[in-house]
């Protein structure tokens, strides 16, 4: 199977929902990057600062997560029924991590006494909830063991931890404190501004470096992806993407450090994100559990993917529209002494 | 530690133990969602501030409760893949789409609202903002509508085929799929759950107040506390009305449940007894020690004295539901339905008599009376799911057969985390709760001026205020300083 792409309601529905995934990757990863940010900025009035540049937000920005989960129910409930109990040991602390990253907006406003203890659960959340993602996405590229007779998962509880999954959860969480770092560049001004410029440039390279390490392996997992890259075009197009993340990398790093801008470097660590997702999508395609099952085996049937297809037609864009808004209506720069009225 | 365990019967017990948890929230959200429009409307129109002021109270208190409901949802949506990757792949072609249109029909609605609901006054305006309070009412609403649609669709399936050679549902109609047979009775039945449960709470706080401070005109705890007395007043016979024809419903579809909320064992050829107490033996197929009012069963199910009913001597053993849960769980809700009704007559009463803010005895009922939502709405669940056993899809999917592949040392130890995780968190967060309930409403003397709706507001609110300037870089005062304890 080429890269060839007959457009079909599955087809559709697989870019839907890597659309909700990738939404999700961007949105909670500055939230979760900022989260993890919080351990280096002990001051409480960073911390304050910090906090309300997502408090409005970040709900919706984890309800991606909820599209992109329930979305593979929906359209794709084989892939849902192997990959989850595949991935269940990270899947389950994830979603233990989110509860106190969640908890923790509204709890640390509410106690003077446990604010610290509640600022921990944030950090500790965010890292956590970054890390395991990180590892369920390396455990899913490195391939899933499926009994298709009995159409269920056939490995063991542990073949999710390998050097890889932990190098790929690793990455997530330097990835996503790039992403963190300039959403606060944009949101701070003064010295935490500074500050997080310093760490954007930091966390850019350590990015960086994480996305060299990682495409370099990711080839010799499985033949699949080795021949993809490595043969025919499949070269022109890694050249091209390897070239792409660089020119974007090397305008990030200008805009921080030399043009010192606002919100650029924000977009293009977004960027940075874009690449490596159209990189993974290369590779993975047409696999929804590599490198075992197909989209089309597990796809939902045509009436059920067109049902839902019309309310996502009119839903999407709509939602897409009013976050926007919400967006909209808290721009600016974060006020510190906003905590204090 | 547990390799003796059975997989299947710890995943229930997660199961269970999450879904619970997690409508305790939503139970209470829904219905405050909804008041806080109403007391935001009522102060836009110029009612009086006292409704500002109570939405300003009630706004902290429904944050916090909201974000636990979030957290605590994500973790539903992921656990039917994880616990029941079976069931997931057999009944996705069907329930994944009316799940994914609460996505995208309701969460998002929440979630993109709920931030100007929060933290938006100053910055979209009264008008947008009474907007954005609304939407997240009518988001709530939806969301309890399609999931709601879901778990009736595992009750009473409907528009389906079911594919020879994968065993997949697949979707037939999704009209009758999302419309199925229980689906209206149970969605009204637990939409004014969710009121009641919120107007009990609310009640409660208001008469916790009167009572503490009874010198003080108490503007504030009055009108919660009368608002909430006519909610009872009027839904909860409402509520008793609709939870009759639900069960009505149910002996049509699912006989077996209603046989064991009855406590009927042996079939009734000429009326059945109505059980008040009993315990259900299910080895001997027996209820001991049973008091009951003979042939009122038969009058309340089939509306006269000498009908029959089957038992559950009818019903294969190995097709019967576990009795004892069902049979008290469904007690407790229908006493705590009468005990919500007496509220109501009671509290009508001392309006009558005008004596509604000085009545003592009513007022500490009803602070007893306070959490009886939350259980009624738990037991209610209990009731209906356990009386679906041994099947997740009614007839069709054994609960046995939904489980995930999974080891009893996996489910095990995440249950364990889950237990600690949510007493210790939502624990924390209820002790919050509670202590923000136990402040009173901020007194009106220090709100001049607020009758204007266009009025000063900068001490409002919740909010870690995002304080921003204006595009021109002016800046506004801002909501902000949470309370600091
Ligand atoms: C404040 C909450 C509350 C109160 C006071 C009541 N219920 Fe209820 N009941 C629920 C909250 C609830 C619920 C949580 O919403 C349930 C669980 C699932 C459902 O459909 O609604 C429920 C289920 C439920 C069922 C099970 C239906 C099924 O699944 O097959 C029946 C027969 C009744 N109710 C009947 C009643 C009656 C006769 C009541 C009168 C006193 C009553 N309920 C009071
Ligand atoms: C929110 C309120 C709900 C409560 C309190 C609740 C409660 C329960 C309980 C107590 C059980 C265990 C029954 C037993 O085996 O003893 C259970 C099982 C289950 N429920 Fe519900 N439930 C709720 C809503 C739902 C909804 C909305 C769905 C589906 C969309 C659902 C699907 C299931 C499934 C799949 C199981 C596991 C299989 C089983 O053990 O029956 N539940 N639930
Ligand atoms: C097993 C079944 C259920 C699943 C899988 C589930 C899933 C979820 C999820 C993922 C969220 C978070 C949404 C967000 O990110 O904003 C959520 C919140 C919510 N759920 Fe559930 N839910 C279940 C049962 C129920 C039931 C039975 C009701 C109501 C009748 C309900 C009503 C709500 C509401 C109103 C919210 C918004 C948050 C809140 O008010 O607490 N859910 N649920």
């Amino acid at each position: 199977m080429g890269l060839a792409v007959n457009l079909d309601l599955t087809v559709v529905w697989a870019f839907l929902i890597a659309f909700a995934v990738f939404a999700y990757v961007v949105l909670d990863g500055f939230d979760l990057g900022l989260g993890m940010l919080f351990a280096i900025a002990p001051e409480e009035r960073d911390r304050d600062v910090m906090m309300n540049s997502v408090a409005p937000v970040w709900d919706g920005n984890e309800t991606w997560l909820v599209l992109g989960g329930g979305g593979l129910f929906a359209a794709f409930p084989l892939a849902y029924a192997l990959v989850m109990p595949a991935l269940y040991a990270p899947i389950i602390a994830m979603l233990l991590a989110l509860i106190f990253r969640g908890v923790a907006f509204e709890f640390r406003w509410r106690t003077v006494r446990w604010r610290g203890v509640w600022d921990l659960a944030f950090i500790a959340g965010s890292s956590m909830a970054s890390f395991a993602q990180g590892v369920a996405l390396g455990a899913l590229l490195q391939g899933i063991e499926v009994d298709m007779a009995t159409r269920s998962y056939a490995g063991g509880w542990f073949d999710w931890l390998t050097p890889f999954s932990v190098v790929t959860g690793v990455a997530v969480m330097a990835g996503y404190c790039l992403l963190g770092a300039t959403w606060l560049v944009m949101k701070t001004e003064g010295d935490l501004q500074d500050r997080m410029r310093r760490i954007a440039w930091l966390a850019g390279l350590a990015t960086l470096a994480f996305i060299g390490l990682v495409s370099a392996w990711t080839p010799f997992l499985q033949d699949g992806y080795y021949n993809r890259w490595f043969t025919g075009w499949g070269i022109g197009l890694a050249v091209l993407v390897a070239g792409a993340v660089l020119l974007v990398a090397w305008r990030m790093f200008h805009s921080l450090n030399v043009h010192r801008h606002e919100y650029r470097p924000f977009l293009q660590a977004i960027a940075l994100f874009a690449l490596c997702f159209v990189g993974l999508g290369i590779c993975m395609w047409p696999y929804v559990v590599p490198v075992e099952v197909t989209i089309w085996d597990a796809a939902a049937p045509e009436k059920s993917q067109m049902f839902m297809l019309v309310g996502a037609l009119v839903l999407v864009p709509l939602i897409l529209a009013y976050t926007a808004y919400a967006y909209w209506t808290f721009r600016g720069k974060i006020d510190p002494e906003a905590g204090y009225h | 530690m547990f390799e003796h365990a059975d997989a299947v019967l710890l995943a229930r017990i997660q199961f269970a133990f999450t879904v619970s948890f997690h409508f305790l929230f939503p139970a209470f959200t829904i219905g405050l969602a909804s008041y806080l429009a109403v007391l935001n409307g009522l102060w836009l129109a110029g009612y009086g501030s006292v409704y500002r002021v109570l939405f300003d109270y009630w706004k902290k208190i429904f944050a916090i409760a909201f974000a636990m409901g979030v957290v605590s949802g994500i973790v539903m949506s992921y656990q039917f893949g994880t616990n029941w990757s079976v069931f997931s792949d057999k009944a996705g072609p069907v329930i994944g789409a009316p799940m994914a249109y609460e996505v995208l029909s309701a969460f998002f609605l929440e979630a993109g609202f709920l931030g100007i609901m929060l933290f938006g006054r100053e910055r979209v305006g009264n008008g947008l903002h009474m907007l954005a309070t609304a939407t997240v009412a009518v988001g709530t609403l939806l969301s309890a509508f399609w999931i709601i649609s879901v778990n009736s669709w595992m009750h009473t399936p409907a528009g389906y085929t079911i594919d020879a050679v994968t065993g997949q549902f697949l979707p037939e109609s999704f009209w009758e799929s999302i419309f199925n047979p229980s689906f209206p009775y149970r969605l009204v039945h637990t939409v004014i759950a969710a009121y009641l449960t919120t107007a009990f709470i609310v009640g409660g706080v208001g008469a916790w107040h009167l009572l503490r401070d009874r010198s003080a005109p108490n503007e504030a705890a009055r009108r919660m506390f009368s608002m909430a007395m006519w909610m009872a007043a009027i839904v909860a016979p409402i509520q008793i009305f609709v939870g009759d024809l639900h069960g009505l419903n149910t002996l049509e579809h699912q006989p077996a449940k209603v046989m064991a909320m009855e406590g009927h064992y042996e079939s009734h050829p000429d009326g059945a007894p109505l059980y008040l107490f009993g315990i259900p033996n299910d080895a001997e197929q027996r209820l001991d020690y049973a008091v009951g009012i003979p042939k009122l069963s038969s009058l309340i199910l089939r509306h006269g004295w000498n009908e029959p009913l089957a038992g559950l001597d009818t019903v294969p053993d190995d097709e019967q539901p576990p009795v004892f849960i069902v049979f008290w769980s469904f007690r407790v809700m229908v006493g705590i339905g009468m005990l919500m009704l007496t509220v109501g007559i009671w509290s009508l009463y001392a309006r009558w008599r005008g004596t509604l803010y000085e009545n003592r005895a009513l007022h500490r009922f009803a602070v007893a009376m306070t959490p009886s939502g939350l259980v009624a709405v738990l037991a209610g669940w209990i009731t209906t799911e356990v009386g679906r056993q041994p099947y997740t899809i009614y007839g069709l999917l054994r609960t046995a057969d939904s489980a995930a592949p999974l080891d009893a040392a996996a489910v095990g130890t995440s249950l364990v985390a889950f237990v600690i995780v949510y007493f210790a968190v939502f624990g924390a967060g209820t002790f919050y709760l509670l202590r923000l309930m136990s402040h009173a409403p901020r007194p009106m003397e220090e709100l001049e001026g607020w009758d204007e709706v266009r009025g000063p507001i900068r001490t409002a609110g919740i909010a870690p205020g995002p304080a921003q300037p204006e595009a021109g870089g002016h800046r506004r005062p801002l909501p902000s300083g949470r309370e600091r304890e």
